[in-house]
């Protein structure tokens, strides 16, 4: 029967490992609030037209959000680092896809002499469909 | 008690898992090819993880082309998206954030052995869930009705303001492909805690063993996540 002791010996020195990280009740209600208030911002800062800095400075306040979602409302933050190393891969490989081709498609006009063309069989939906928006018609409120 | 589960009663060596397991001293939940709990649960969550990093590129995808349509069409973007009710968008904000908060707290309870907390925290999660389809319900019957639709379905006559520049149409169908799939990912959601909630109810459950919450919570997590970014890209900035 010695296997079976020296199996109950390191069960119990695991013991220690095997408690989970339990994250505490006030940063799981800190970060619920400030995440709230986070979205507060978000809406407001829209109001502001910063030009092009218009999608960076929204970006950027919902990566802040995802980054606390991911750090305690996942575990990250306590977890096998790993875990993380994963995701920032899988995160580059994104970026990577998406900026690349951003490039593609900022770089088009100088390789080729065409830019992208109105898809033909929907391009002017008002003709087609015999519909005049009308004159007096409200702008879109925002 | 017959002689197969009291082992003092028979000469035989251990044979059947429940004899194993009361001669190991380990858990009843952990499985035989673990080292111990903490590897078996490591292990699940990493396996979730992945699955979760493939949801991050199927969305992917979709973030790459709305960046693609809305740089090429930028005005029509702009003006299109004012068609979306931006209050609508930010009350599933908070709805859907309260609902991570609630689906977090969850998973403390139980690892403190709250049981009775933990099943009130997920109906409150699934209830969340249910709002946000609601409102969802609301925003698409609107859309549909007023043909602000993807491709060859768009027939919006300008009756709630005027569109400006080409092909509308784009924005649509993106806004639909986006939230649709997302809209997807939360119904999905919504029979995973479900069943969690079942088995949390059944006693299934405790501080040793709560991987089906843990993991169930981490898929709610990334439905939020997908939203913190839709909906800025969607209803604020077009």
């Amino acid at each position: 029967m010695q296997p079976t002791h020296a199996h109950a010996a390191s069960h119990q020195s695991q013991q220690s490992h095997s408690h989970h990280h339990i994250v505490p009740f006030k940063v799981n209600m800190a970060v619920g609030i400030t995440l709230l208030v986070l979205t507060a911002v978000t809406v407001w800062i829209a109001q502001f037209d910063f030009g092009a800095m218009n999608m960076i400075v929204a970006m950027t306040v919902a990566t802040v959000k995802a980054g606390l979602v991911v750090a305690y409302f996942m575990h990250l933050r306590y977890d096998n680092r790993f875990f993380l190393t994963m995701l920032l891969v899988c995160l580059i490989a994104l970026t990577v896809f998406i900026v690349f081709t951003m490039i593609d498609q900022k770089s088009r006009t100088s390789i080729y002499d065409y830019e992208m063309q109105e898809i033909r069989k929907n391009a002017k939906m008002y003709e087609k469909k015999a519909l005049t928006p009308p004159k007096d018609a409200v702008p879109a409120k925002h | 008690m017959n002689g197969v589960t009291n082992l003092a009663a028979t000469d035989r060596r251990p044979e059947t898992p429940l004899e194993l397991h009361a001669e190991n001293h380990h858990s009843p939940y952990q499985a035989h090819h673990f080292t111990d709990m903490a590897q078996q649960f490591d292990a699940a969550k990493m396996g979730m993880w992945l699955f979760l990093l493939t949801e991050i590129l199927l969305f992917g995808g979709l973030f790459c082309a709305y960046a693609i349509y809305s740089t090429e069409h930028a005005a029509m973007f702009h003006s299109a998206h004012k068609m979306l009710d931006w209050k609508m968008g930010a009350l599933n904000t908070v709805v859907l954030i309260t609902s991570s908060l609630t689906v977090a707290l969850a998973i403390r309870s139980i690892q403190l052995n709250q049981r009775k907390a933990a099943i009130w925290l997920l109906v409150v999660t699934i209830a969340c869930a249910a709002v946000f389809l609601v409102v969802k319900y609301f925003e698409y019957s609107h859309k549909i009705h007023l043909g602000l639709l993807p491709g060859n379905f768009y027939h919006y006559d300008g009756s709630e303001g005027v569109i400006i520049g080409n092909n509308p149409h784009i924005y649509f169908g993106i806004y639909f492909a986006m939230t649709g799939l997302h809209g997807l990912h939360v119904v999905i959601g919504m029979i995973v805690l479900g069943w969690v909630l079942l088995r949390l109810i059944k006693g299934e459950f405790n501080s040793e063993y709560y991987t089906p919450v843990e993991l169930g919570g981490l898929y709610w997590h990334l439905v939020d996540l997908i939203w913190i970014y839709l909906f800025p890209l969607l209803y604020l900035i077009g």
